[in-house]
């Protein structure tokens, strides 16, 4: 896929929750029509760096230029702003109040004025794409969590941003569930929309990614190419962040002594459960500030 | 028996002194209900809001209203702010100031309530579509807050409508009190006037809230579909 000019730059980019901080001085350039994976381990900022991307938390230090525009500008119009930068969570945020369609309606007729007959003619062509069309009259609490992701998704797709973010978007979902949400994302790629995404479903990051971003404590540890990421990380910390994902299937582990491969699983699993009681105890934090 | 209670009513200027009170009672509930609501809503989302100082504020102010008896308060704004200001206002501007008073500050308390049980990430994504800070209340914040408050807001309705008697305390005759005059003037030639008196201010107060409660259950159900 060939990839267009630079969209976006973050510079230096910091962060605090109070005395914590979350981004320390991250830099990362993403050019149009690419798809970049952010994974790391929980508590790392990347959710973070996404929210602050679009205006949910202020920033620190640093710059974020998107598309020629400082975003870390103090009077920026963000209504203006946030309609090219579109955003999907990992909750449910669907309106409840709303239809399915009027979910889709609302930014359209609101935030970018349009009329009421271009409004539906968008709407109806998003939501058949995403095979929901028939579920328009349908409030949220009748839909499954999937059907709900997908209303989201097109809800921030109408608006015709020119760079998604997706923040951990099948997370709340239950397994069966999580495929017909990341078929929709993988359809979006071969759009060519500049897509960040940050997920911890390997296979699909592996099969979506032109790039990966590996994140831990605020930083980038690496950027590479997802082959190359996968197959053969440069970093320890990327390879035992990884190794999480190869081991989780083991629920017996063998005796202690039976072989040196147990032994390191073991190992493993002690450090990511040290590591994980630290990130719990970091990714509180924010909360509570 | 039938005779009787006629004759109470049609008894001097009886029933058209029972209208004159439950005019005031109507006039008390409907404009001091309708104010608070006008009152509370923006009180209440700025109890939920960021701003410390005017938070405390109006935490007093609520707390203050709440610990009060209502008859205090009618006391201080009808006879102490005469005597010692040289205020004059009338029992019914007080009635419906107090009762407003009172009621923004419930109704303050109940938007607060239902606007901070909303899950965070409905501003959040509502932000995310780009819709402005007054769009993403009127939009996404308050009508969902609104079917949260309806139960609240219908009992404090009620609540309302039934403390007005107490108006009387600063001459202001309702229809409670109307009514209790005609039972006191008339009980000795019509033993059973309480009955039929009361009786029929019972079915006033039960015409004028019942519809309310029907009201909010209809709400209930429209929205639950």
């Amino acid at each position: 896929m060939s990839l267009g000019p630079d969209i976006l730059k973050i510079k230096d980019l910091k962060k605090n929750f109070g005395s914590l901080a979350v981004l320390k001085g991250l830099t990362l350039t993403v050019r149009q029509g690419e798809v970049l994976v952010i994974i790391g381990p929980s508590g790392c900022g990347k959710s973070t760096l996404l929210r602050c991307l679009n205006g949910l938390e202020p920033v620190q230090g640093g710059q974020i230029i998107f598309g020629g525009q400082y975003l870390t500008d103090p009077h920026i119009n963000w209504s203006r702003t946030r309609q090219r930068i579109g955003m999907v969570f990992q909750n449910y945020e669907l309106f409840p109040h709303l239809t399915a369609l009027d979910n889709v309606l609302l930014g359209l007729i609101r935030v970018q004025k349009r009329s009421k007959t271009e409004a539906l003619a968008i709407a109806e062509r998003w939501l058949t794409r995403v095979g929901l069309w028939d579920r328009r009259g349908s409030f949220p609490r009748q839909l499954s969590g999937g059907q709900k992701q997908r209303v989201a998704i097109v809800r921030a797709l109408a608006l015709e941003p020119e760079i998604m973010l997706f923040d951990e978007v099948t997370a709340s979902l239950d397994p069966e569930m999580v495929r017909e949400v990341l078929d929709v994302i993988v359809n979006l790629a071969k759009d060519g929309r500049t897509m960040l995404i940050v997920t911890h479903e390997m296979a699909f990051a592996k099969a979506v990614a032109d790039r990966v971003i590996f994140m831990d404590e605020g930083l980038i540890v690496e950027d590479a190419k997802p082959e190359v990421f996968f197959e053969n990380p440069a970093t320890e910390r990327a390879r035992r962040f990884l190794n999480i994902f190869q081991f989780s299937d083991i629920h017996k582990p063998q005796e202690p002594s039976a072989s040196p491969l147990a032994k390191e699983a073991q190992d493993v699993k002690e450090s990511n459960d040290a590591k994980e009681s630290n990130d719990a105890k970091d990714s509180k934090e924010p909360e509570l500030s | 028996m039938l005779d009787s209670a006629l004759s109470v009513f049609r008894m001097g200027r009886n029933m058209a002194r029972l209208m004159e009170g439950l005019g005031v009672t109507l006039e008390i509930s409907v404009v001091a209900v309708g104010l608070s609501l006008i009152f509370g809503v923006p009180l209440g989302l700025m109890m939920a809001g960021s701003n410390r100082p005017l938070k405390w504020l109006l935490r007093g102010y609520l707390e203050f209203v709440r610990v009060m008896p209502i008859l205090a308060l009618l006391f201080i704004f009808y006879y102490s702010l005469s005597k010692f200001w040289n205020i004059n206002l009338s029992a019914l501007t007080v009635s419906i100031f107090v009762f407003t008073l009172w009621g923004a500050a419930e109704m303050g308390d109940l938007v607060r309530g239902a606007v901070t049980s909303l899950p965070r990430h409905q501003w959040d994504s509502a932000r995310a579509l780009g819709l402005s800070e007054g769009q993403v209340s009127f939009r996404v914040i308050i009508p969902q807050a609104i079917r949260r408050l309806l139960p609240g807001v219908i009992n404090l309705t009620t609540r309302m409508i039934k403390t007005t008697p107490f108006v009387f305390f600063i001459n202001l005759p309702d229809l409670l009190k109307v009514g209790q005059q005609i039972v006191e003037v008339s009980g000795l030639r019509y033993p059973l006037a309480s009955v039929w008196v009361y009786g029929f201010i019972f079915i006033i107060y039960f015409v004028i809230c019942y519809p309310i409660s029907l009201f909010s259950r209809y709400l209930e159900r429209r929205w639950a579909s």
